[in-house]
C-alpha cells in the first residue's frame, strides 16, 4: 500500500489531495464535511477586501452529453464577514490537527493590508498562506489577483511583503492568463515565496443564448468574462505546471509547487505529480461530483503507485519532467506508423475520413478481394444488413506513405485498435539543433533543404 | 364474466414504444459514432444519410434531421415504426460489435414525429411542368411517388379504392407499431405539396383504365396485393381474415370480436400481429398454427421473441384440416401432425403429413394470416407478369408505355416491405419525371 502522505513546504498533510480555493472552501462547515471524507487539506477561499456578489455566477461547457466539461465563474472572494472566516478556520484547525488548512488572502496592495491579514491568519493556527494573484474577474478591476499576477514585479514585491512577516510557509498562487508564465514564478521566487500553486483560472466567455442572445451566465442582461476551470483546461495547466518547474530559477530554489487545473480522477492527479507538482488541487470535480470524490482519487492513486512500485508520493513527483523538451531537441530520425487491428476494427471509417480529408492521405478501403475501393461505391439497389456488413471495405494503412501523424489513432472509437508502432528509419539520430548547427543553410534555404533530404533519404508526398 | 378485467383498446394497443424524450434523444444521437460512408445507410432500401440525421439530431438541429430523412424516404414516420430495424439499419450498425447498436428507428420516429407534431412542411412543390400523372392506390409506394412528383412540380392526382388513403400503413399495422394518425399525417403532408387524393375509386368499377391513360402524360400503379387466399378446407366459412382482423383492431377496436381460446394460422409478421391482438384483447389462450418449424417461418426473430414475450403460443409441424363448428360457432380446428421431407420449391423442407395423426386444438375462433394472394389487376389491365407480380423494367415500367408500377405488386423478388415500397415510389417517380421533362431532369442532375 503506497504511502500518500506529503510534506509539502513544511506543510503536512495524509494525502496530496486539497481542495482549491474556491467555492467548496466557503466554510467551516463545508470543511469539516470534506475532511470527513478524507480530503488531505483545504485552501479556504479567499478572505480579505470586502465585497459583494451577483447572481448567475457560473457558466459552464457541456459537450455531446458530457455535462460540465468546464466551469466559469464570475463568483469573487469570500464575501462572509472576515471575522466568520477567521473563527471558523481556527476551529477547522483544531478539529484536524492531521489536516493542512491553508488560508488564500488577497487584500488591497498595501504593505500595511497584507501584514494585518498575514497576521490575523497565523492568529488561527492555520498551516500556511496562499497569496491569490490570479482572480481573473472582478478583484482584478479593483487592482488585486490577477492584476498582481500578470505584473512580476508587484508580484515579487507583494510576496516580500508577505514573506517578511510570515511565519507560516506562504504559497504564490499564478494566474495563467500571461504570455510566459516563467516571469511571474521567477519573482515569487525572489519574493522570497515557500511554494508556488497553479493555475488560477482562465478568462472565458462560456456560450452565448441563442434565444435571447444573452451572454451566459447572464447578470441582469449583461455578462462578461469569468474563470474558466474543469476537466477541459487540464492540458492548458499540465503544460504551465511544466513550464514552472522546469523554469531555471524555480528548479534551483528547490519550492515545491501544488498543481491544479481540470484534476478529476486520479489519473489526472498521477499526471500532475509525473510534471513536478507535490501537492494537488481539485475543485471543478468536487463542484460536480461532491466531496465524496477523494475515495477515488486515494484508492487509485495508491493502486497505480502499488502497480508501478512507487512508494511515496515523493517517488513519483517529476517523474517525466526530463521528458519536456523543445521541438529543437527531438529526433527528427524518429518513425512511427499507424497500424490498424483488422480483428478489433469495427469500420466506422472515421479513420479513413479523417486522414483523407484532413490528414496525409495513406489509408485506403480495401474489399474482400484486396482491392482498393472508393466509399459509397456499392450498388444503391442492394441493402439490408447481410448485405451492408459482408461488402463493407476494411480501412488499412500504407505504412509506406504514413507520416505518422497520429490523427487515426486519435479518431479511432476501439480502444486498441489503431496503434503507433515504432518503425526502423533508416536514419541516424539527429535533432533540429543539431543539424542546424552542422548545416545552418539546411534551415534558410530550400535547396539546402531538398540536398539533405536525397542525402539521408526523406521523402515528403 | 364479472370478474374480468375491463380492457380498453386504446390502453393495451398503444403504441409500443413511447417516444424518445429530448434528453434520451440527445443521449442517443451523441452515442453514434458518424461512420463514414454507413453500413446504416448502405443497409437502408431507401439509403437515408443516417449519420447525418442524427448528428442534426445531436446539434438539436431536428427539422434539419427530418428533412433529411424525408428526402430519401417521404414516408419516414412510418418506415420510423414499422421497419424491421434489426434486419436493417441497426443490424448494420458497427457498435453491435462494440455494445448495442443505436436507437436509429426511434430516433428517426423522433425527428420526424417533431415536425409532423409543430406542423412544419420540410418541402414545397416544385415549380409547374404542367404535366400530369395519376397516382392508382395511396399505399407507401403510391403516397411517396405522388410526393416526389409533386416535389418535381407535376400535377398528381391518387386514386384509393378504401375510404382512407394510407393504404397498410392505415389499415394493416396494427397500432402497437403504427396508429392510423401517422399514416394519415402523412397522407395531409403529400396533399400539401399539392397533390389530390381521390378516395372510393376502384378500377375497373368507377374509375376507367383507359380514360386515364388519355388523361394523364403518365400513370403509377402502386395497387398492393390481393385477398388472403382460401384455405381450401372443410369449415373455411367460419375462418376470419386476418387483415380484417387487423383493419378492425384499428378503426374500431371496441367492435372487434375477440374470442376466448384463438388460433391463428400462419406465422408470418401479419399472423403474430393477429395472435398480439386476440392477446391482447383479452382472449386468454392464443395459438398460432404453422406447418413448419420455427426455423423455416418468415416471421423476423424479433417479432417470433416479441409474441413468445407476449404470452403467445406455438404449434409448428400442425396443419389444419377442418374447422369444426356447432350450431354456427367454432369450436375447434382439426389438424394433423407434419414432418419435414426433402425441399420443395422454395427450397425449404416440405412438410409432410403424419397419417393418422389428426388432432383437434379447442378453439372459438380462427384467424387466418397466410399471405396475400397476387394482384389480379395485372391480367385484367393486360400487363405482362413475372411469377405472378406485374412486371417492370429498372425504371418500373411496366409492358404497358407511360404506364409504371412499384411495391409489393412488383414484388417478385426479396420480401415485400413498407421501406421497399417506398423506394420504389421514389425511383419510380424520378424515372417517371426523367420520361416526361428530360431536359429539366437531366439540368438537375
Amino acid at each position: 500500500m503506497a504511502d500518500l502522505r506529503i510534506n509539502f513546504a513544511g506543510i503536512k498533510s495524509p494525502n496530496p489531495f486539497w481542495l482549491a480555493s474556491a467555492p467548496p472552501t466557503n466554510s467551516g462547515a463545508q470543511i469539516h464535511k470534506a475532511f470527513e471524507y478524507g480530503w488531505g487539506g483545504a485552501v479556504w477561499k479567499t478572505i480579505g477586501a470586502p465585497v459583494l456578489n451577483v447572481s448567475n455566477r457560473y457558466g459552464a461547457w457541456h459537450y455531446g452529453s458530457q455535462k460540465m466539461l468546464a466551469i466559469n465563474n464570475v463568483e469573487l472572494i469570500s464575501d462572509r464577514p472576515l471575522e466568520v472566516n477567521l473563527r471558523e478556520i481556527r476551529d477547522v484547525k483544531r478539529h484536524w490537527p492531521d489536516r493542512a488548512v491553508i488560508v488564500s488572502a488577497m487584500v488591497e496592495s498595501t504593505p500595511e493590508a497584507w501584514r494585518d491579514i498575514v497576521l490575523r491568519i497565523e492568529d488561527t493556527g492555520a498551516d500556511g498562506i496562499e497569496l491569490n494573484y490570479g482572480c481573473p474577474h472582478g478583484m482584478s478591476e479593483r487592482g488585486m489577483g490577477s492584476a498582481v499576477g500578470q505584473v512580476p514585479e508587484y508580484c515579487e514585491q507583494i510576496t516580500s511583503w508577505v514573506t517578511s512577516v510570515a511565519k507560516i510557509p506562504v504559497i504564490v498562487k499564478l494566474t495563467p492568463n500571461i504570455t510566459n508564465i516563467s516571469y511571474p514564478a521567477k519573482a515569487a521566487v525572489a519574493g522570497g515565496a515557500q511554494a508556488i500553486s497553479l493555475i488560477n483560472t482562465i478568462n472565458s466567455i462560456v456560450a452565448v443564448d441563442l434565444d435571447t442572445l444573452e451572454i451566459t451566465p447572464n447578470i441582469g442582461g449583461k455578462g462578461g468574462h469569468g474563470g474558466y476551470a474543469g476537466p477541459a483546461v487540464k492540458p492548458i495547466a499540465l503544460h504551465l505546471l511544466s513550464q514552472v518547474a522546469t523554469t531555471p530559477e524555480v528548479a534551483k530554489s528547490g519550492i515545491p509547487i501544488s498543481g491544479m487545473g481540470g484534476i478529476s480522477t486520479w489519473k489526472d492527479a498521477a499526471e500532475f505529480l509525473l510534471l513536478g507538482a507535490s501537492s494537488l488541487q481539485v475543485c471543478t470535480a468536487v463542484m460536480h461530483y461532491g466531496y465524496r470524490i477523494i475515495e477515488d482519487l486515494c484508492d487509485g492513486l495508491s493502486s497505480w503507485m502499488d502497480s508501478k512500485g512507487f512508494k511515496t508520493v515523493d517517488e513519483v513527483v517529476g517523474k517525466s519532467l526530463w521528458r519536456i523538451s523543445d521541438f529543437k531537441d527531438f529526433d527528427l530520425a524518429f518513425r512511427a506508423v499507424a497500424r490498424i487491428d483488422l480483428e478489433k476494427c469495427i469500420k466506422c471509417n472515421l479513420c479513413y475520413v479523417a486522414c483523407n480529408d484532413t490528414a496525409h492521405q495513406c489509408i485506403d478501403l480495401v474489399d474482400a478481394s484486396g482491392n482498393v475501393v472508393q466509399p459509397y461505391s456499392y450498388d444503391v439497389r442492394s441493402n439490408g444488413k447481410h448485405e451492408a456488413v459482408s461488402t463493407r471495405p476494411q480501412p488499412v494503412v500504407r505504412e509506406e506513405d504514413c507520416v505518422g501523424c497520429r490523427l487515426c489513432h486519435n479518431v479511432c472509437p476501439v480502444d486498441g485498435c489503431i496503434t503507433m508502432v515504432e518503425v526502423p528509419s533508416g536514419r541516424a539520430s539527429i535533432t533540429w539543433d543539431q543539424l542546424t548547427r552542422e548545416r545552418p543553410e539546411v534551415g534558410t534555404d530550400w535547396e539546402a533543404m531538398e540536398r539533405y533530404r536525397k542525402e539521408v533519404g526523406i521523402e515528403i508526398h | 364474466m364479472n370478474n374480468r378485467q375491463i380492457i380498453r383498446p386504446e390502453e393495451v394497443l398503444a403504441e409500443y414504444y413511447p417516444p424518445l424524450t429530448d434528453h434520451e434523444a440527445a443521449v442517443e444521437a451523441n452515442r453514434c459514432l458518424y461512420c463514414y460512408d454507413a453500413p446504416c445507410t448502405h443497409a437502408c432500401p431507401t439509403h437515408i444519410d443516417i449519420p447525418k440525421f442524427i448528428k442534426k439530431i445531436a446539434s438539436e438541429n431536428v427539422v434539419g434531421a427530418a428533412r433529411t430523412i424525408l428526402e430519401a424516404n417521404l414516408m419516414g414516420a412510418t418506415c420510423a415504426r414499422v421497419c424491421p430495424v434489426q434486419e436493417l439499419c441497426e443490424g448494420a450498425c458497427v457498435l453491435n460489435a462494440e455494445e448495442r447498436p443505436i436507437m436509429i428507428g426511434r430516433l428517426q420516429r423522433y425527428a420526424t414525429d417533431y415536425v409532423y407534431e409543430r406542423g412544419i412542411d420540410v418541402f414545397e412543390p416544385g415549380p409547374p411542368t404542367g404535366k400530369k400523372v395519376a397516382v392508382i392506390g395511396a399505399g407507401p409506394a403510391g403516397l411517396t411517388c405522388a410526393g416526389e412528383l409533386a416535389k418535381l412540380g407535376h400535377s398528381v392526382t391518387v386514386f384509393e379504392k378504401r375510404e382512407l388513403p394510407g393504404g397498410l400503413s392505415t389499415y394493416g399495422i396494427i397500432r402497437l407499431r403504427e396508429p392510423v394518425e401517422v399514416a394519415l399525417a402523412e397522407v395531409e403532408m403529400v396533399k400539401r405539396l399539392g397533390v389530390e387524393v381521390r378516395t372510393g375509386m376502384e378500377l375497373g368499377k368507377n374509375l376507367s383504365f383507359d380514360q386515364l391513360r388519355r388523361e394523364y402524360d403518365a400513370v403509377f400503379l402502386s395497387v398492393g396485393l390481393g385477398a388472403v387466399p382460401a384455405m381450401g378446407i372443410p369449415g373455411e366459412e367460419h375462418i376470419i381474415d386476418g387483415l380484417g382482423y387487423i383493419e378492425k383492431s384499428k378503426l374500431d377496436p371496441h367492435g372487434l370480436e375477440v374470442g376466448q381460446n384463438v388460433v391463428v394460422i400462419g406465422a408470418g409478421n401479419t399472423a403474430i400481429d393477429c395472435a398480439t391482438i386476440a392477446k391482447r384483447l383479452g382472449a386468454q389462450r392464443v395459438t398460432m398454427v404453422y406447418r413448419r418449424t420455427d426455423a423455416e417461418m418468415t416471421a423476423y426473430l424479433h417479432e417470433y421473441e416479441f409474441a413468445k414475450k407476449e404470452g403467445i403460443e406455438f404449434r409448428f409441424l400442425t396443419q389444419p384440416v377442418r374447422v369444426i363448428a356447432e350450431g354456427g360457432r367454432v369450436r375447434g380446428l382439426e389438424c394433423v401432425r407434419m414432418e419435414l421431407g426433402a425441399p420443395d420449391a422454395s427450397g425449404r423442407p416440405a412438410p409432410v403429413p403424419v397419417p393418422g395423426s389428426e388432432f383437434v386444438l379447442p378453439a372459438d375462433q380462427v384467424v387466418k394470416a397466410i399471405g396475400q394472394e397476387k394482384p389480379v389487376l395485372a391480367q385484367m389491365l393486360g400487363l405482362a407478369t413475372e411469377r405472378g407480380y406485374i412486371k417492370v423494367s429498372d425504371d418500373f415500367e411496366t409492358s404497358l408505355p407511360g404506364v409504371y408500377a412499384g411495391g409489393d405488386c412488383v414484388r417478385s423478388r426479396g420480401s415485400a416491405s413498407t421501406v421497399m415500397a417506398v423506394e420504389d415510389g421514389k425511383l419510380a417517380a424520378f424515372a417517371i419525371h426523367r420520361k416526361l421533362v428530360p431536359l429539366r431532369a437531366a439540368a438537375d442532375d
